[in-house]
């Protein structure tokens, strides 16, 4: 039995001499391990992966001199730089408001109209309106604000509140339905009507926008005694109740039959959220211009 | 399964499988949610099933004793490469649905369990642990026995090992099409599932540790170092990120016990290193045994292979922070995180360079044979994505693209390019070993499959590159009036184009992977009485 440490005891080595194998392709002889037939190569440690590592080390030294790096107990090393991730981001969003303010600041206390007639301005502000709004309500109203099913439509001048700058900057801030200050709409359920009468009601309603309604049928009785109040006379809408004009054909769930027998059925309550703690008063002012110019700005 | 075990270790086997089948009836009957009574009925008949399967085989004839011990215990590593296969088309196929949706959502059907919400970890799952995972078990079982020229220790634990684990690919998958997660990320699946992996995995690394101590060689094979590194390290995150409250033991729902941004940085200390012991190490294993087997060259330098090896090791505990950066996780984390980022970049290289410069002398096999060519790519992916990674974590480079789809790039350049082309060329070179055959049965089917896969992954990784790129400039580009120039709408109207390209891409890998699976079949079905395993005799064994 040999002594393990003998070279010629190694796997792969001549027996006689304790030379191990030499590979033909690289002229390096192998470790001698011998793995079910894989070897490993005797090369020399690649010089360029040791500078490699030293060069990668000394960037992260510098990196930790410089950076906030190391924890030392309650602490961490602060860095050279002195830099904080929290006040870096704060400067950044103060860079780009800073960028802002020129044209923006017409919007904290505005004057719409004044503000509407600069042409200038409008050419800076209303290309931020559109992202804001493609940001945050083009989701529930639509590209181009043209609404959708349960969505009003904002660029067809059928107002719900109203489509002043200064109404529309109040209902963008307190929203509909969305929390005890918000602007509040409910259509209450007709399900207590016989359902003859609330037949009458649909036929009518159906017929409002078309022109063809009667104004003795039983169906506009139904309507004067029970609609009109919120609804407005002949359903023309218009009395800052949140009930839309049933009289032009642009409402939020459809006219035709079957929506509104669904909407007498079960009644009506939409949610627009409100954007007060969302976005600033200022922004608030740009897009309530920017919603009050859809109609126009409309194809 | 029973042709390999002895009528002792089917007695066993059996007990095992009554014992499983009563853990199913017992999670069925207390359950109090849906996804738990599910679990515990698959359990209840994957365990009936073996009873059936042992019992019926329990007076069979054996296998000859002396013989078996002199042979390697192949018949696992069979198992785990079909069930490889098939999560490859389970994850792949997910995969490629979600990607569908994303080009087309409104295609959703009206099954909560068909969308996206629920598929996406169904695909990350399926991929992850159920193609990566079997291929590495399997692939382990066979490189641990030839390397220490042992048997495995003993003929039940790999069953036990594979079956359980598979066991919880299941439950996990079939958890979230019911919406039953812990949502966190690569570790959704929920306490239960947790738990039994733990005990599946200290089966697993017991039995590696046993049949290392058998060993007939003087060395252990630095293959092995991963695989142990994979077993031990996947073992300790995943208990430390999964530790959780259920709410009743009767119930799926778990609470994580940890909280905040310490939550999140053991979420991503997990992640990562989920990626560089399961994604990594494990298949740095299979690539440094089948790599210099199927070219026939050895290893190019043994001194490369032991640095990267504790390179590896050491540099990327320290990394899971660059999946945080510019958050509320300290930024001195974050520096740490980029720095040893950037260093793990060298060990890294190093095992990609080792692994080609060894195919140094064998440049005419690469080009004549696709199975080492898979391997070949492979490494050339792995040192591609591993430079985009360290790239990727340096903080100014991250903020552009986190959040965007360049992660999304990035990741199957390292999954699609480095994991799966491994897995392919090791799969190539184990079955038809298996059927005792010189070559698969289809050889050209093997050339349209590699062709198939890289290109696949080149389309999905350029499309991806492409698409985070353009996400990232869309949103941090101002107009001149300080306004942002695009609403964030835009930016994923922009997507479309490469949501397609990559839905495409996906598509060539996975016809690719079926073509694969279509010929392991029809190779193991031609199989010969043969035995073309050019395997040295095993050293004496002890009696097991
Ligand atoms: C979650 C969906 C949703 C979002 C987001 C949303 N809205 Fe609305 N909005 C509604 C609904 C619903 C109504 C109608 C409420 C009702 O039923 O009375 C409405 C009504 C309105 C009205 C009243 C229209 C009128 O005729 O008086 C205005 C103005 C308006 N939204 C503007 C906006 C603006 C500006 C934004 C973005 C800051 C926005 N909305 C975001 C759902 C939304
Ligand atoms: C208390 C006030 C009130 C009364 C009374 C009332 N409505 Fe309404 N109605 C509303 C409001 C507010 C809405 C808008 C609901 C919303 O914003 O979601 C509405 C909506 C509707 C709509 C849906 C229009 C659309 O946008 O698609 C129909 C139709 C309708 N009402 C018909 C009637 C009829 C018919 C009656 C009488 C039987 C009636 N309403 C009585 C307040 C009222
Ligand atoms: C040097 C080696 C590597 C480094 C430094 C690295 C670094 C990174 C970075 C910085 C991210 C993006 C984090 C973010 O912005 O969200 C990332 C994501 C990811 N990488 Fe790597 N990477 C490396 C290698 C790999 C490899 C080889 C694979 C696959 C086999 C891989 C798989 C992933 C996965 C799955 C994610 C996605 C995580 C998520 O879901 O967000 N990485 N990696």
């Amino acid at each position: 039995m040999r002594n393990p440490s003998d070279p010629r005891a190694l796997p792969g080595a001549d027996p006689h001499t304790g030379n191990r194998l030499v590979d033909p392709v690289t002229g390096y002889d192998t470790t001698g391990h011998d793995w079910g037939g894989i070897r490993e190569l005797n090369t020399p440690f690649p010089r360029i992966a040791v500078i490699a590592l030293l060069l990668t080390f000394l960037y992260s030294v510098i990196t930790w001199i410089l950076l906030p790096a190391w924890p030392t107990g309650n602490d961490y090393t602060r860095g050279l730089l002195g830099l904080d991730q929290g006040r870096m981001a704060r400067d950044g969003y103060q860079a780009v408001d800073a960028t802002r303010q020129g044209w923006l600041a017409g919007f904290s206390d505005p004057d719409f109209a004044a503000l509407a007639s600069d042409d200038l301005l409008m050419a800076q502000a209303m290309p931020a309106a559109a992202r804001l709004f493609a940001d945050n309500c083009a989701a529930c109203h639509g590209d181009a604000g043209a609404g959708g099913p349960g969505f009003p439509a904002l660029n067809d001048a059928d107002w719900l509140w109203g489509g002043a700058p200064e109404t529309v900057a109040e209902t963008i801030a307190l929203g509909i339905n969305a929390t005890d200050n918000s602007r509040f709409a409910e259509m209450a359920a007709f399900d207590w009507l016989e359902p003859a009468e609330r037949q009458a009601l649909v036929d009518h309603v159906v017929a409002l926008p078309q022109g063809t309604a009667a104004t003795d049928s039983p169906g506009a009785v139904l309507f004067a005694d029970n609609c009109a109040a919120c609804h407005g006379d002949g359903g023309t809408g218009g009395l800052m109740t949140g009930a839309p004009s049933l009289a032009d054909g642009a409402v939020i769930y459809g006219q035709d039959a079957a929506a509104v027998r669904t909407t007498l059925r079960h009644g009506r309550r939409g949610v627009m959220p409100g954007w007060s703690g969302r976005l600033s008063g200022t922004e608030i002012n740009l897009l309530a211009l920017y919603v009050a110019t859809l109609p126009e700005a409309a194809p | 399964m029973h042709p390999s075990l002895t009528n002792a270790e089917r007695q066993i086997g059996l007990g095992l499988a009554v014992g499983l089948a009563l853990l199913g009836l017992a999670m069925a009957a207390m359950a109090r949610d849906g996804a738990m009574a599910v679990h515990g009925a698959i359990a209840l008949a994957l365990g009936l099933g073996l009873v059936f399967r042992l019992g019926g085989a329990l007076y069979d004839a054996a296998p000859a004793g002396p013989d078996r011990a002199a042979r390697y215990d192949d018949a696992p590593t069979r198992f785990g490469i079909t069930m490889t296969l098939a999560w490859a088309m389970i994850g792949m196929g997910a995969g490629i649905w979600v990607a569908a949706l994303l080009y087309w959502p409104e295609g959703t059907p009206p099954w909560p369990a068909t969308s996206f919400g629920r598929l996406r970890p169904v695909h990350t799952t399926g991929i992850i642990f159920g193609f990566g995972g079997n291929a590495l078990i399997a692939t382990s079982f066979w490189v641990l026995q030839r390397t220490a020229r042992a048997r495995l220790a003993d003929a039940i634990s790999p069953w036990v090992v594979l079956i359980g684990y598979n066991l919880f690919c299941t439950w996990a998958v079939t958890g979230y099409l019911m919406g039953s997660t812990q949502s966190k990320e690569y570790a959704e699946a929920e306490w239960y599932a947790d738990l039994w992996l733990v005990v599946v995995w200290v089966i697993y690394f017991a039995l590696y540790l046993r049949t290392l101590a058998r060993r007939a060689e003087p060395h252990i094979y630095v293959a092995n170092w991963y695989y142990m590194a994979f077993i031990l390290v996947v073992a300790m995150l995943h208990i430390v990120n999964n530790i959780a409250l259920p709410v009743s033991l009767a119930g799926a729902k778990s609470y994580t016990v940890w909280a905040g941004v310490q939550d999140a940085m053991i979420q991503w200390w997990y992640g990562h290193n989920a990626v560089a012991f399961f994604l990594t190490a494990g298949f740095l294993g299979m690539l440094y045994y089948f790599l210099p087997v199927r070219s026939g060259r050895p290893i190019w330098s043994y001194r490369l292979s032991i640095l990267s090896f504790w390179g590896i090791v050491f540099f990327y505990i320290w990394v899971g922070s660059h999946h945080l950066h510019y958050t509320a996780l300290p930024y001195w984390v974050q520096t740490l995180g980029m720095t040893f980022s950037v260093m793990l970049l060298v060990p890294s290289w190093a095992s990609a360079g080792n692994a080609i410069a060894t195919l140094n002398g064998a440049w005419g096999r690469v080009r004549d044979d696709a199975t080492l060519r898979f391997m070949f790519v492979a490494a050339v992916f792995y040192g591609l994505s591993t430079f985009e990674g360290s790239f990727l974590a340096i903080r100014p480079v991250n903020s552009l693209s986190h959040y965007t789809d360049w992660t999304v790039g990035h990741v199957h350049s390292g999954t699609l390019g480095w994991v799966a082309m491994i897995i392919f060329g090791a799969i190539y070179t184990i079955v038809p070993q298996l059927a005792g055959r010189e070559a698969m049965a289809w050889p050209k089917a093997v050339e349209w499959h590699f062709w198939l896969a890289v290109l696949g992954t080149l389309v999905y990784v350029i499309a991806m590159w492409n698409a985070g790129i353009t996400q990232g400039l869309m949103w941090r580009t101002y107009d001149a009036n300080g306004a942002l120039s695009y609403s964030f709408l835009q930016s994923v109207q922009a997507m479309a184009p490469y949501y397609l390209l990559r839905t495409i891409g996906g598509l060539m890998f996975l016809t690719g992977a079926a073509i694969c699976a279509l010929n392991c079949r029809a190779t193991l079905r031609a199989a010969t009485a043969r035995d073309l395993r050019n395997d040295r005799p095993l050293a004496a064994q002890p009696a097991e």
